[in-house]
């Protein structure tokens, strides 16, 4: 006999509950992640798109909520910032569609948005993994809490540092002391939204590292503030799907109480570990992803299912190992301030 | 789940997305409450004090 609770398989609780704990993990730890590693999980399931779309969509909304939370106490969303990236990034994401349906109205949509979608991911990873490697940072560890705390112009990448001397007015002051014109903060969310719109993806692997790279906003309020953003358009987008009764709570329900767990850990994690190993672990998980996504669309194009395993297994792999990565990397600094302590008691 | 597997339109929607909402609250606020009590005692073991 089949334990239920609520009506539901205990062990289909649990294994949405399992699974809910690694996304959440990866979401609070890199404000990006959710609907990405969701979707595809859910299709392979043999749940129909529109519910694995749809529950995606719901579990990041709600992981979003919990997760912003969790930044907002350790002070390290903006919401200014995040204001006007919804403005920008709505506009653009708009745009973005027209330019997607006039692509689908000459057949070649699918095509170019996979190259371009495998060429983003592959070329931020790539981007990410190469600075992060490359930084001679002075490798000191943590995060500083503060998020108010002036951010050394050392640590502000040069494109950043570019778009902040436009001084066109009126300027905006960001948390960590940078000061940028609005129009820039608004061009930077424009064209993120254009992006999403037009791969018709979330954007958080966009959108986070524009924060960093573009604006010069440090690491932990980018990811902070990106998920702020991601509350209101997961959020609308659920609703959206809800009236059509496609989001599944059987899947949702069990899926948060999870990654309600990990996304408190991995927002705590974000505070413990060193910026540029953030950097190094979201670049690897954006290649991976890249490859998943190119196995998948090429397993289309021939008719392979098969492939869409392979796809899954690469995404959950990567997954698993990065998240790993983090909680050792978490635990491993932990026991480095705590030998620390005692040797200064000594 | 919960009686709303027919739940549509905005109603429907509200509906869901309010369970789903409230849900991530409690979740916030219930694990809040767990980190304060075992918190502390979890990360003296990861540390290994």
């Amino acid at each position: 006999m089949t334990m239920e609770l609520f009506g539901v398989a205990v062990t289909l609780l649990a294994m949405f509950a399992g699974f809910g704990v690694l996304i959440g993990l990866l979401f609070g730890f890199f404000g990006m992640g959710g609907s990405f590693l969701v979707t595809p999980a859910l299709m392979v399931m043999g749940y129909e798109t529109d519910v694995a779309v749809a529950s995606g969509l719901a579990f990041v909304f709600a992981t979003s909520v919990i997760a912003t939370l969790k930044h907002r106490d350790l002070g390290q969303v903006d919401y200014k910032l995040g204001v006007l990236m919804i403005a920008g990034t709505t506009a653009g994401i708009e745009v973005g569609k027209l330019g997607l349906h006039a692509l689908q109205a000459i057949g070649l949509a699918d095509t170019v948005v996979s190259v371009i979608y495998v060429g983003l991911l592959g070329g931020i990873g790539v981007f990410i993994t190469y600075n992060a490697v490359t930084d001679d940072g002075d490798g000191d560890g943590g995060i500083s809490h503060d998020a108010d705390a002036e951010v050394d112009a050392d640590d502000i990448p040069d494109i950043a540092k570019k778009i902040q001397s436009y001084r066109v007015p009126p300027m905006m002051n960001l948390r960590g002391g940078i000061s940028v014109s609005l129009w820039m903060i608004l061009a930077v969310a424009f064209a993120t939204g254009l992006l999403s719109g037009f791969l018709g993806v979330g954007g958080g692997f966009i959108r986070m590292p524009a924060l960093f790279y573009l604006i010069g906003v440090p690491v932990p309020i980018a990811v902070g503030t990106d998920l702020f953003e991601i509350v209101f358009s997961g959020g609308i987008g659920s609703f959206l799907y809800a009236m059509d009764g496609a989001v599944d709570l059987e899947i949702v329900v069990p899926l948060l109480a999870g990654s309600a767990l990990g996304a408190r850990l991995g927002a705590a994690a974000t505070s413990l570990v060193d910026e540029d190993e953030i950097k190094v672990y979201f670049g690897v998980m954006l290649l991976l992803g890249s490859l998943a996504v190119a196995v998948r669309k090429i397993g289309n194009w021939f008719d392979v299912p098969e492939l869409q395993t392979v796809s899954l297994v690469i995404i959950l792999g990567a997954a698993t190992l990065v998240a790993g990565a983090v909680v050792v990397s978490s635990v491993r600094e932990l026991r480095s301030e705590e030998a620390a302590a005692a040797s200064a008691a000594d | 789940m919960f009686g709303l597997e027919n739940a549509t339109g905005i109603d429907g929607a509200l509906l869901v997305v309010g369970v789903v909402l409230v849900e991530a609250i409690i979740l916030y606020v219930g694990y809040g409450i767990l980190e304060r009590i075992f918190g502390p005692a979890i990360v003296d073991a990861l540390s290994g004090k």
